[in-house]
């Protein structure tokens, strides 16, 4: 196909955008200029975006290596779409929420770009090594905004989550390598649409170990329990851009990729090891829940939210049918908004007060009453409330989850009974999860915003100007997916899961 | 068409000329020389790319072959000489500083030069085809590195590291030419084709003889893991990369390594015909390949100069080349070699080079010294920063790829275990370069910082590399389409 494709001005974007402010141009307008760009952009590939059709669109493919099948092949269905989109929001947001640092502000603002670009290229990417290959560029950005303008213990944050990327993805990476050796000879191939058509012919080898690798690395860059202590201490220690980025963009990286490629080609092995994430998900939603609680910072306390919450995102893939798939894809959506409102906010709240320790907290509904309401709705939103898309995602997933696996039937004296199987007791599980949530985001927003307000606190100025128009679009989009959820669900019925 | 041995006469003939122009003209500006030098390398490079593989000489007696592999080596070697040169000249203030003599620039010409007959023992390994060529042409690279590396003579650093790796390098050629009388006590030949003529044609190898060959090939191997750096053959890495000149260590990182794994594959060659020694020429390789992994990044992390870090990195890459050539039944692994030898060369250049103009202003190669180069000069620590990323193997950058491909060669041949310490090893990895970025980047501008020269050749050399690195790491296909 000689034609290019419009996800590659998409990607294109940000990083002309970075050589740009490398070159001297204004750092922050270039940044908020090229990120409103890119929104508007894809919110043109809405317009024209084909529902219904079942394949991929705006697809163009250059090779790069032939001989061994890699070429840069891009293009989007409904899930990649909206991944998108996501992406796009949430770079917008960032941008408009940074604070421009004093020294390096060119470097602060391209690496966001850089980060996006990450994001977008690994969403539009058919080819699987290029989709691995876009997500790695957001490495080095994370590394060195967390070192260089994070906060509390920074240094060690930025080491830890780096090395452990760094394993995760390699591991990743050799999965992919055998995803590429399990095909036959002759017909190896890195496109994603090939290798999908192989397996529903049946003529891919045994994949069990790279459904293993595959789990590994992308549970690492997931943060899957219990490979997750990475993701709490750098968020805590990331400035509030790169949190939002990471947490909201980057990490869904991981279950994007299970879901696109685990579940289609491999739903063999996925069964087989379903007991295995069953159990590391549900320590992912009461273990790191239970430790959510009991986090005494916000930031802190939002980092492992946001780790807790993938866990719903896993039961929705685990189940494999298509209540729980299109409920964790709609789940990718709405956590990433969630997180990035409250990380957002987080941020914008240390910017006032110059601490998050919970206790020091109090009354501050008071002097900021419109930034208590923020807060409220972005926690009503990340708990999963009804009327925001996080509602409908999450009742997918336990509908779909509870329906998973094989009727467990016992007989008692005779007379068939209904038993919970571990699909139905995770969904439990899930579902306590859902408690946890709404004790420890209403428990930060009470200390927080209710209650005498101190002396020190009354002069706090309200949120206003961009930041407050950014949070409030991430709020809007969530409450109108939330009340229209088949906006994204009539995109996800046109993809290429379910063939 | 043009035969191809002439050229490395050339090279030499070069060398000679350059030399007595030294000696006759003893007040112009040695530079000259260096300048004079990087033209007609270039020169000789074009010329290599008009020689046709197919309609090459070839001696009777089989010594000399210039397959594709070789003439790709041959350009290899070219590339490093030349950048060695770039480096040298960017180094000429230290030598000078170093050496003091008479007159200013005593002492430089021989620096320029002596890159010059290494280089075409390199390109003579690149084409040995017996073991008598392999050992003459082994020797005039090492003896010429010899006196590169204790070229400081008034600097006690410099000695040290003359001197030992003198001793372990004669040490070395004693195993290596104990090896090959062995084989040649076995089989009678001394000639690769020979070797393997003589093994096919014998049904079956006795018991004893088995044991002997082995025995021969593993002193071999012990010379040229000598050569390539890997363990437990390194001991001299460190002390020798941080004694040795800037421009002399990387010339020795890359095209020694680079040559000694040529030779390597072309030795192994006939080994690997005979199906009685194979898994346990594959097994001694396997073994290497992990300790080297291990050893070399393992004690790269603790390292606070940059030179330092670089050899153990150096370790670290021959154990990454290892593990290709313990795939060597896989297709791919070929290829994979001497992809990862290209993407090594850009990148350990790219590092030299902006270490050379850093340690002059800063008065030291210490990781510390980069603090905030970030700030004090954005574009080389911009470079540096591509440099380090892509020997962590960062994808978009040459290193990701050599590491791709050694690794789905390994995979297909399913060593397992190799790839699992290799994950770990490239985890380490990310650790020790990432800690020369953290000290561009995240480190405060030392007080007494000085503002870092950099000439236009210099400028000109590590923007090239620097876009090469990324070009190659996003379209190789031009790169993997002239590979042999």
């Amino acid at each position: 196909m000689t034609q290019v494709s419009p996800l590659l001005f998409l990607i294109l974007v940000p990083l002309v955008a970075s050589a740009f402010i490398f070159v001297g141009s204004s750092a922050r307008r270039t940044a908020l200029i090229a990120s409103l760009v890119n929104l508007v952009f894809v919110l043109a590939l809405f317009a024209v975006f084909q529902t219904g059709d079942a394949s991929y669109q705006f697809v163009s493919s250059t090779p790069v290596i032939p001989s061994l099948g890699i070429a840069l092949t891009l293009g989007a269905d409904g899930l990649s779409l909206i991944m998108l989109l996501l992406t796009a929001l949430v770079t917008v947001a960032a941008v408009a929420v940074a604070r421009t640092p004093d020294k390096n502000a060119g470097w602060f603002y391209a690496s966001l770009l850089f980060i996006s670009a990450g994001g977008l290229g690994a969403f539009a990417s058919i080819d699987l090594f290029f989709f691995y290959m876009f997500h790695e560029l957001a490495l080095i950005p994370t590394f060195l905004l967390i070192g260089i303008w994070g906060s509390g213990d920074r240094q060690a944050a930025a080491w830890k989550a780096t090395i452990y990327l760094a394993l995760g993805s390699f591991v990743l990476l050799l999965g992919l390598i055998g995803l590429y050796l399990i095909q036959p000879e002759g017909s190896r191939t890195f496109d994603l649409r090939s290798v999908i058509s192989m397996a529903g012919l049946g003529v891919l080898g045994d994949g069990t170990w790279v459904y293993l690798l595959l789990l590994l690395g992308f549970g690492i860059l997931v943060s899957l329990f219990p490979f997750h202590t990475w993701a709490p201490q750098a968020y805590a220690s990331a400035p509030p851009p790169a949190a939002m980025l990471h947490a909201g963009v980057l990490k869904k990286f991981g279950l994007y990729g299970l879901i696109r490629i685990a579940s289609p080609i491999l739903p063999e092995a996925v069964t087989q090891f379903a007991n295995l994430l069953l159990i590391l998900l549900v320590g992912n939603l009461l273990y790191v829940g239970y430790v959510t609680i009991s986090q005494r910072k916000l930031d802190w306390m939002l980092g492992y939210s946001s780790v807790m919450h993938m866990g719903y995102i896993f039961l929705g893939f685990a189940a494999l049918n298509v209540f729980s798939i299109t409920g964790a894809s709609l789940l990718l959506f709405a956590h990433g908004l969630s997180i990035a409102a409250l990380f957002a906010l987080s941020g914008e709240l240390r910017e006032r007060t110059g601490t998050l320790d919970l206790a020091e907290f109090g009354g501050l509904a008071k002097p900021m009453p419109f930034f208590g309401l923020l807060f409220g709705f972005a926690s009503f939103a990340a708990i999963g409330l009804p009327g925001f898309v996080g509602f409908p995602g999450e009742l997918l997933v336990f509908f779909g989850a509870f329906a998973g696996g094989e009727p467990l039937m016992d007989s008692v004296n005779g007379v068939e009974i209904f038993a919970l199987n571990n699909f139905q007791i995770a969904t439990v599980c899930a579902v306590w999860g859902v408690v946890i949530s709404a004790i420890y985001m209403l428990r930060a927003y009470r200390r927080i915003f209710f209650g005498p307000v101190s002396d020190r606190w009354k002069g706090l100025p309200e949120i206003s100007g961009v930041p407050r128009v950014a949070i409030v679009t991430l709020l809007v989009v969530m409450l109108v997916t939330g009340f229209f959820p088949n906006l994204l669900i009539r995109l996800l019925a046109s993809t290429s899961l379910w063939l | 068409m043009t035969p191809s041995f002439p050229i490395e006469f050339c090279v030499l003939f070069l060398g000679v000329v350059l030399l007595l122009a030294d000696a006759f003209f003893p007040d112009m500006d040695k530079r000259k020389l260096a300048h004079i030098a990087l033209v007609w390398l270039g020169g000789f490079l074009v010329a290599t790319f008009f020689l046709r593989p197919a309609l090459l000489w070839a001696s009777p007696a089989g010594f000399y072959l210039a397959d594709p592999l070789g003439i790709f080596f041959k350009q290899f070697a070219l590339v490093a000489t030349m950048l060695t040169l770039v480096l040298a000249i960017e180094y000429a203030p230290v030598v000078e500083r170093a050496i003091p003599g008479s007159k200013p620039g005593a002492g430089l010409g021989e620096f320029f030069i002596l890159p010059v007959f290494t280089c075409a023992g390199l390109m003579w390994m690149a084409s040995a085809a017996d073991f008598i060529m392999i050992f003459c042409a082994l020797e005039l690279v090492t003896i010429s590195f010899y006196i590169q590396v204790a070229y400081l003579r008034k600097c006690p650093a410099s000695l040290e590291a003359g001197t030992k790796f003198l001793i372990l390098g004669a040490l070395s050629t004693g195993f290596l030419v104990y090896g090959i009388t062995w084989i040649y006590g076995l089989s009678g030949q001394t000639g690769l084709s020979a070797i393997a003529g003589a093994f096919a044609g014998i049904p079956a190898i006795p018991q004893s003889s088995q044991t002997a060959l082995l025995f021969g090939l593993g002193l071999v191997l012990v010379a040229l893991g000598f050569k390539v750096a890997a363990a437990p053959f390194q001991f001299w890495v460190p002390d020798v990369y941080h004694g040795a000149p800037t421009p002399v260590t990387a010339f020795l990182s890359v095209g020694s390594k680079a040559a000694g794994f040529v030779v390597l594959m072309r030795v192994l060659g006939p080994f690997l015909t005979v199906p009685e020694i194979e898994t346990r020429v594959i097994t001694v390789l396997q073994v290497l390949a992990g300790i080297t992994l291990i050893y070399g990044n393992l004690a790269a992390m603790p390292q606070t100069n940059l030179k330092r870090l670089l050899g153990y990195s150096s370790i670290a890459h021959a154990g990454y080349l290892l593990m290709g050539v313990a795939s060597v039944g896989s297709p791919l692994a070929g290829r994979a070699i001497v992809f990862y030898l290209v993407g090594y060369l850009l990148m350990t250049f790219l590092a030299f080079l902006i270490l050379i103009p850093v340690a002059k202003a800063a008065g030291g190669d210490d990781i510390a010294h980069f603090n905030g180069l970030g700030r004090r000069s954005p574009g080389l620590a911009l470079a540096m920063l591509l440099a380090m990323l892509s020997l962590a193997g960062l994808p978009f950058t040459v290193g990701f790829l050599g590491k791709f491909f050694i690794f789905e060669a390994a995979m297909q041949e399913q060593q397992y275990f190799l790839v699992a310490i290799g994950v770990v090893t490239v985890a380490c990895g990310f650790y020790y370069y990432l800690k020369v970025v953290r000290a561009m980047y995240w480190q405060p501008v030392p007080v007494d910082a000085a503002p870092v020269e950099f000439s236009p050749l210099g400028r000109f050399a590590a923007a090239f590399l620097a876009a090469l690195i990324l070009i190659v790491g996003i379209f190789p296909k031009p790169i993997l389409d002239i590979l042999p």
